[in-house]
């Protein structure tokens, strides 16, 4: 049995894929700034860092109001439920041809590992990075206000933990990209929208035929 | 005519109607200028004439006692009892050292301070043909008439005739100054440029009452201020500082204008926009060795050893020397306090001798970092009192003089009983270093350092402590607990696709 689902909306694969690259490109930038590698000239790493940040700025506040406001916020809701199905699958399952314990509806986009993968993106790692890289671009004029025990050494410290997060955030994420029914089928579900609905032959999980597009 | 010919002499007259026209006083029509002056001092009396509180005005200043108490420690400082790791002191050597002092006679400790007449005006206030000589008293053959009718404001040349020949010769003490100064290209000093600005040194180091604002001694390391208006009265404050024109925000175009500004909280303006010292073709001297100094030839005379771009590097009178140009800087925390080894002070010989020391907690607020160029010497010390000494050097004809008879014993005797030192007689040579401010040859902005000059690793702030600096400094255990996490990461996603593929055929099976 196949179903084909419009799981991903247009906005929300711009969205996704302008966060992809400005991401990889502040992770490459900001570890050229911090000195880690040095493919790129200081002084162009920071004007690049600069910019992209703030244009992810601005994709955040798109993204926050379009959560909102057409309730896709409710994807992120965390659940135990099958969890442990999931980690068996990943962990075994997958190597012996088990079927996918979970099947996406429009409802629920996301299997429980991905709600929590991505709530903790949403609520740790984000906000994280984007104090801290608040507080570190401006601490020029931040610094008077803040308490003495806070330096500038510690913010940078604190957006260093969040790029690392991040960094380790996409490499298990890009990696799970490629674990559909076929290495692509979830890549191309991001960039068509269209998911080919291989992982939902399980009986228990019915699909809601009310929110077919 | 030639057309160069035409344009030199087109030139000249301009910069002569210039000058005739900026001033609203011809002095070559003085009749006090007129009459042959037989002294020196005559010409300052006929100065006096008119200009009736300038001697008075010029005695009060530094440039007239050589003397200077530091504001924070009481240390008697000032060009008379100061040592350098230069020419080391100017005692018993006044008659030769003060050709650079702002008046007549100062020979011995017999100079009358008091007397009006010994003010030399025209030390500063000439507009070339001034050249003085023996005690400050102008070289013989000067025609008094002439120069005193040709006076005028100071020029960078004036300022410079001293000031550019300090530790003696061109642009050997500071590094920052020296004769290239005189007519500096865009480059050199964008706002002394000939062809530009065309500032004089007094357009910053503004005057009041002859007192000339700025000083090495005592630095205003820090300025946190707006700006001032050209002509305000400040007593509290330095005219002489960037802040006094530029303010503490300087940068007001392009994207990094906040972020340079920023900048102005941890450094010296000086720090980014002067790249280099000595960079107007005349080298300073960055190490003196005094104790080679001596060595004869083999009829017994001095002698003297050029590099291969002419400069002296040798002088049996003055012994080795390291010359450099466009000199990187040093960079030190200074909050304009600054401390000198007197000859009073008791030094440890074991290690390089600090002659001054630049004085600033690394990130306060009341110190920058500032470039300095550190000048080694390596001079006479006495070995039982463990001080340095104050040898005779320059005075001609007499027996004791080290350049006139290469004896270190009688120079030394002469020189600390002379200063009243006291000296065991036994001496050997020290190493010793000195840093002075660097704050001119300011560059154009476009040649101001760029950010990975010191964000980086091995940048120009290496060692600076006290500033989190992007590039140079990272977290090194979370570096290595970060990458380490992604690199389990890639270890484990490999390996689980790696198992992926290998399992595939039980995957189609199912």
């Amino acid at each position: 049995m196949s179903q084909r689902l419009y799981l991903f909306t247009r906005f929300e694969r711009f969205w996704h894929w302008s966060q992809a690259g400005l991401i990889i490109c502040l992770l490459f930038t900001g570890f050229a700034i911090r000195g880690s590698h040095s493919l790129l000239d200081f002084h162009a790493a920071v004007r690049m860092h600069e910019i992209a940040a703030w244009l992810l700025v601005t994709l955040w506040v798109f993204a926050i109001f379009w959560h909102l406001t057409t309730g896709q916020w409710k994807h992120y809701i965390p659940t135990l439920d099958r969890i442990m199905a999931m980690i068996r699958y990943y962990a075994y399952g997958i190597f012996t041809g088990e079927a996918h314990p979970y099947r996406v509806t429009l409802e629920r986009k996301h299997n429980p590992l991905q709600r929590l993968a991505y709530l903790g993106v949403k609520l740790a790692i984000n906000p994280l990075v984007w104090v801290s890289g608040m507080l570190y671009l401006f601490w020029g004029s931040v610094r008077a206000l803040m308490p003495a025990w806070l330096s500038l050494e510690q913010v940078a410290g604190l957006h260093a933990l969040g790029a690392f997060m991040m960094l380790s955030f996409l490499i298990i994420h890009v990696y799970l990209a490629t674990v559909g029914h076929t290495p692509m089928a979830h890549i191309k579900a991001m960039i068509t929208g269209w998911d080919d609905g291989h992982d939902s032959h399980i009986p228990d999980q019915p699909l809601r035929e009310d929110h077919q597009p | 005519m030639t057309v160069a010919q035409r344009c030199s002499v087109g030139l000249l007259l301009w910069i002569w109607l210039s000058n005739a026209l900026a001033a609203t006083a011809d002095h070559t029509q003085f009749d006090a200028l007129q009459g042959s002056f037989t002294s020196a001092q005559e010409v300052t009396q006929a100065c006096l004439s008119c200009h009736t509180e300038a001697a008075q005005q010029v005695m009060a200043t530094r440039h007239w006692t050589w003397e200077y108490e530091n504001p924070h420690d009481g240390e008697q400082l000032g060009k008379k009892t100061m040592l350098n790791t230069f020419c080391i002191a100017d005692r018993s050597n006044e008659g030769f050292c003060q050709s650079c002092h702002v008046g007549y006679g100062w020979e011995d400790q017999q100079f009358d301070f008091t007397n009006e007449a010994n003010v030399d005006c025209l030390a500063c206030h000439n507009s070339g043909d001034y050249v003085k000589g023996w005690a400050g008293y102008p070289v013989e053959g000067t025609n008094l008439t002439t120069v005193a009718q040709a006076v005028g404001e100071t020029t960078r040349a004036s300022c410079g005739s001293c000031h550019f020949y300090g530790g003696g010769g061109d642009g050997v003490k500071h590094g920052d100054l020296d004769s290239s100064l005189v007519d500096p290209h865009r480059g050199l000093d964008v706002h002394m440029a000939s062809d530009g600005l065309n500032f004089k040194c007094s357009t910053c180091h503004q005057s009041d009452d002859h007192n000339i604002a700025g000083s090495r001694i005592q630095g205003t390391a820090v300025d946190n201020q707006e700006a001032m208006l050209r002509g305000h009265h400040d007593e509290n404050r330095n005219a002489a500082t960037c802040q006094s024109c530029h303010g503490q925000s300087p940068h007001e175009t392009g994207a990094d204008a906040q972020r340079l500004n920023d900048h102005t909280r941890t450094l010296a303006c000086q720090t980014c926009h002067i790249p280099a010292f000595a960079r107007g073709g005349v080298p300073t001297k960055m190490e003196w060795d005094w104790s080679t100094a001596g060595q004869l030839d083999e009829n017994g005379e001095p002698f003297e050893i050029t590099d291969d771009n002419g400069h002296i590097i040798y002088m049996s009178k003055k012994g080795d020397f390291v010359l450099e140009e466009n000199v990187v800087p040093e960079y030190v925390w200074w909050n304009g306090d600054t401390s000198f080894v007197t000859a009073d002070d008791t030094i440890n010989p074991n290690e390089r001798v600090m002659v001054n020391t630049y004085h600033g907690e690394p990130g306060a607020d009341d110190a920058r970092i500032w470039p300095v160029k550190r000048s080694l010497g390596r001079q006479p010390y006495d070995t039982v009192h463990n001080t340095l000494l104050q040898p005779q050097i320059a005075i001609p004809g007499n027996d004791t003089s080290f350049w006139y008879n290469f004896d270190w014993d009688k120079a030394l005797q002469a020189g600390t009983e002379y200063a009243e030192q006291p000296f065991s007689g036994e001496y050997d040579f020290v190493d010793t270093a000195m840093l002075w401010p660097i704050t001119h040859m300011v560059a154009p902005s476009e040649d101001a350092l760029d950010c990975a000059s010191c964000h980086r690793d091995q940048g120009r702030l290496e060692s600076i402590e006290g500033v989190w600096m992007p590039g140079r400094d990272r977290h090194v255990l979370l570096d290595r607990f970060g990458f380490g996490v992604a690199g389990l990461m890639l270890v484990g996603v490999f390996g689980h696709g790696a198992m992926r593929f290998f399992n595939r055929n039980r995957q189609k099976g199912h």
